[in-house]
């Protein structure tokens, strides 16, 4: 008799129970702590982070774990552990010319007060892989050098004392719009964008970026400064008056200059893209900074070329990662009634054929 | 079981929901945009049916969850449990016993009644998105009531196939004003939308509400001469025999062979017993 | 008889450059009004301030609804404005592509005009879209043909179609045979000629050519750095020109 659809309750669990089973592997092999996916798969915890939009290394690392590994999945993990934290409150901007920089390099001048940090970074390894890793990832200890300064200054505001560069607009001190509790209605300010890029699928973004590169809005970007470090997070405690440091986290940092001609109502001069995402995470931020810069093409009264990387409605509205997933996998889902009313359709058309040419003459 | 808040949101995320509802129950056919949760199963996968469900539902409430007509569909189970879970209400699959029923892609058969609310899951929202792409465009056309379009889209169909080659998401006009998407139902359905039941219909993942207000008005597209028509297999259901129910068509064995039976489980189980 | 169109003191500027300024002219029933000018000159500018694409930073385009009598249509709301350019007004723009969905078969560009204005049977809209495509002078079995598949000249008469089915009263032409090849033009000069004397319609047609409004204007304006320099008939204008510039116009066409 009839059973397609029953039992959905007991393939559900069974799914479950062999899911787990499936994620632990092995049992000879060890298995990992979230301590270990913490401190040894780092920039993987960095963007579940990042793209998750909240700030916690053991969190991300313990969704890794979860998604066994599938960072979507794991990112998907931490947004929706996000969601349901309560609020309390938001925290001063952070400023980033206070951060303690382990990294920080400029593109476009060779020197500048702060110097270039070369920092922890893949830039000038050989991409070999590294054999003895699988026997003993043991390491010498870095050389280490106490920092020459307490803060770095950004090369930005060098390069502004002559007016060749855009001036920051200030914000009007009134706090931002919040994209994860109000709708996303369009068109967006500059800081719900940057919002939008910051959690954004990495892999999508850095598309976006590289189109502007290869001709499509191309803005020319130098770096003028990619930092990675610390900055410490403070907020105003209305009981004390003043404000507290609450923690620390670790951003990358990316400006860029960008070639600009002029407009009617602008003078030639450079123009500035910005990124700035949670950890080490420098494709990410880099690539964000393009795309800032790519969709201020309005404000600054260039053309629309019409390239996807300048419309605002298409890159925002497909660049999150969990909701193009979810919406994309959502066809695995039964389609039968949709499809069962589609069939009928087609055998319909197909009994008719030519009939209404005639019905439509009459 | 206290980790999480009665129907899983917070209360003031409800409240932002509930405000939603009520401005869509005041404009009927009005997309609302409301600020959509990031919810334990995927987007596309029901997170704004169930946004609403957990807006309305109460402790005293009885919930019924359908997929494809069928309450024992994999996604139907999972989101009945998760009520079940995070709001501990009572469930059941007769369709007369729920107060409150989330469904996918169908209406069900049985009659509803003034006690009832039915919520959609609903995937694009937007009747125009294939023909205009762009969020900021369509909004404009709806506040301007500039709906020539999508006649256009009607009379392309009859010129090039005899026919509105429309058989699923059937666009409907309401109460002379909105045309409204009335999610993925096949157009068997249509016709039973001006029902006695609250609808409320739920994007997450396009953060939309809309809501249809009991007895409202609700009018599927047409022509005078291609009126429209809400159709089904042309067969009974090979199970209870019920000739007036949507048909699930099943392949039986590798001759191609078929059989009918009907979608909403409840309705097919009801009539067997009744049979019996 | 009273103005159908009435243009006051019209100006539009760009920062500090003007588009066009302090245009003032009356358009009566059943006229047609030419603009010329070179490019640059401020006709275009003119005519969207006109149409209601562009609002114009002074002035007023009084125009007579048939509900309501002479209304400011710069002032009105959008979907008055927009209800206007639907029904008692026709656009007719320089490529048709800009005037045509080119996804839409010709039978559906005709009707949506129609349907846009609440027409609801298929059997009507396509028997009416069919006497216009022939009107035209495009092969009826073409009505389920997609624009694309047309040449030049047939999808500027396809996109003249889509215009006058619902009977305007008003029509603005942006350059309509603009891009088109000499012997291609004169066949639409004459067909339009044929609608507008028919159909008695009022229009306004923008254009650099003057054989254009030789052909199908009354009256003309002639533009020169967003001012109007000369104004009159047609044949006044044309056979005895006054302002320097018009006479170097003239005078070039001439030549060719």
């Amino acid at each position: 008799m009839y059973v397609a659809v029953k039992g959905g309750e007991k393939a559900i669990d069974a799914a479950h129970a062999w899911l787990a089973e499936e994620r632990r592997g092995d049992l000879s092999v060890p298995e990992l702590s979230v301590a270990q996916i913490r401190e040894q798969m780092s920039l993987a915890v960095n963007r579940v982070m990042a793209e998750g939009s909240l700030y916690d290394p053991d969190l991300a690392a313990l969704a890794i774990k979860q998604a066994r590994g599938d960072l979507i999945e794991a990112i998907f993990l931490i947004r929706a552990y996000r969601t349901t934290l309560q609020r309390f409150g938001g925290s001063n901007p952070v400023d980033t010319g206070e951060m303690s920089c382990d990294r920080r390099i400029s593109a476009t001048f060779k020197d500048a007060p702060g110097g270039q940090v070369l920092g922890p970074t893949f830039d000038y390894t050989h991409r070999l892989l590294d054999f003895k890793l699988v026997a003993d990832g043991a390491v010498d200890p870095a050389d280490e050098r106490a920092v020459e300064t307490e803060t770095t200054p950004h090369i930005m505001s060098f390069l502004n004392k002559e007016g060749l560069i855009e001036d920051d607009v200030a914000t009007d001190g009134a706090t931002p719009p919040d994209l994860t509790r109000e709708p996303l209605e369009l068109p967006a300010d500059r800081s719900l964008r940057l919002q939008s890029l910051t959690r954004a699928d990495e892999g999508f973004i850095l598309g976006m970026a590289y189109s502007t590169q290869r001709g499509y809005a191309r803005n020319h970007a130098f770096v003028a400064e990619l930092r990675v470090g610390t900055c410490c997070v403070e907020m105003e405690i209305p009981e004390l008056g003043f404000a507290i440091e609450i923690g620390e986290v670790e951003v990358t940092e990316c400006e860029t200059v960008n070639q600009f001609q002029g407009s009617k109502t602008e003078p030639p001069q450079f123009t500035r893209g910005y990124g700035l995402v949670f950890g080490q995470t420098e494709r990410k931020a880099i690539s964000m900074a393009l795309v800032d810069r790519a969709l201020r093409w309005a404000e600054l009264g260039e053309d629309n070329v019409g390239a996807p990387a300048q419309d605002e409605e298409f890159v925002l509205y497909h660049s999150d990662n969990i909701q193009a997933t979810g919406f994309l996998e959502h066809i695995k889902l039964p389609h039968y009634v949709d499809f069962q009313s589609e069939l009928e359709l087609i055998r319909k058309l197909r009994r008719t054929p030519e009939t209404h040419m005639t019905e439509a003459a009459e | 079981m206290n980790e999480y808040n009665f129907a899983y949101l917070d209360e003031q995320t409800k409240r932002m929901i509930r405000r939603a509802i009520l401005k869509g129950l005041a404009i009927p056919g009005y997309q609302v945009p409301f600020a959509s949760r990031e919810m334990p199963m995927p987007y596309g996968w029901g997170t704004g049916g169930v946004q609403v469900s957990a807006a309305v539902l109460t402790p005293e409430d009885t919930f019924k969850v359908i997929d494809q007509g069928a309450d024992d569909t994999t996604n139907a189970v999972s989101i009945r449990k998760f009520f079940e879970k995070t709001a501990n209400v009572a469930v059941t699959e007769e369709t007369g016993e729920a107060s409150v029923i989330q469904t996918r892609h169908r209406i069900p058969e049985q009659v509803l009644t003034e006690d009832q609310i039915l919520v959609y899951q609903v995937p694009i929202p937007e009747p125009l998105r294939f023909l205009e792409p762009s969020e900021v465009e369509t909004r404009k056309m709806h506040a301007l009531e500039e709906y020539g379009l999508m006649h256009v889209k009607l009379y392309e169909d009859i010129s090039q196939h005899g026919a509105i080659a429309t058989a699923y998401a059937y666009p409907v006009k309401i109460e002379g004003r909105y045309v409204m998407d009335p999610s993925p139902i096949p157009k068997f359905d249509n016709p039973k939308m001006e029902m006695a039941a609250i609808q409320l219909f739920g994007a997450g993942r396009e953060q939309r509400i809309y809501a249809l207000p009991p007895y409202t008005k609700v009018v599927s597209l047409d022509f005078e001469d291609f009126p429209f028509e809400a159709s089904k297999a042309d067969q009974v259901c090979g199970v209870c025999g019920a000739e007036d129910s949507y048909l699930d068509e099943l392949i039986t064995d590798d001759e191609g062979g078929r059989m009918f039976v009907c979608s909403d489980t409840d309705y097919c189980r009801t009539r067997q017993g009744n049979i019996t | 008889m009273s103005p159908l169109l009435q243009a006051t003191d019209i100006s539009k500027f760009y920062g500090s450059r003007v588009g066009c300024q302090n245009v003032s002219f009356d358009l009566y029933p059943g006229e047609v009004m030419g603009i010329v000018g070179e490019s640059g000159s401020g006709k275009t500018t003119l005519l969207n301030c006109l149409a209601g694409h562009l609002k114009p930073d002074t002035g007023a385009v009084l125009f007579d609804t048939r509900a309501d009598g002479m209304q400011d249509t710069v002032k009105m709301s959008e979907p008055a404005r927009r209800m206007l350019s639907r029904t008692d007004w026709a656009f007719v723009h320089q490529h048709a592509r800009d005037g045509l969905r080119m996804g839409v078969s010709a039978g559906g560009n005709v009707g949506e005009r129609l349907m846009a204005v609440g027409a609801r049977n298929y059997g009507q809209i396509r028997a009416k879209a069919t006497d216009w495509l022939d009107r035209v002078e495009i092969q009826v079995d073409r009505i389920d043909d997609r624009p694309a598949a047309f040449s030049g000249g047939m999808q500027q008469r396809l996109q003249i179609a889509r215009n006058l089915v619902t009977g305007p009263r008003l029509v603005f032409m942006d350059e309509p045979t603009g891009g088109l090849d000499v012997s291609v033009q004169a066949r639409l000069l004459d067909l339009l000629r044929g609608l507008v004397r028919e159909m008695e319609l009022s229009a306004i047609i923008v254009t650099h050519d003057l054989a254009v409004v030789r052909l199908l204007a009354d009256r003309l304006m002639v533009m020169k750095d967003g001012h109007v320099v000369e104004a009159g008939l047609t044949d006044q204008v044309l056979d005895d020109p006054q302002h320097g510039y018009t006479q170097l116009l003239v005078s070039s066409v001439l030549q060719v």
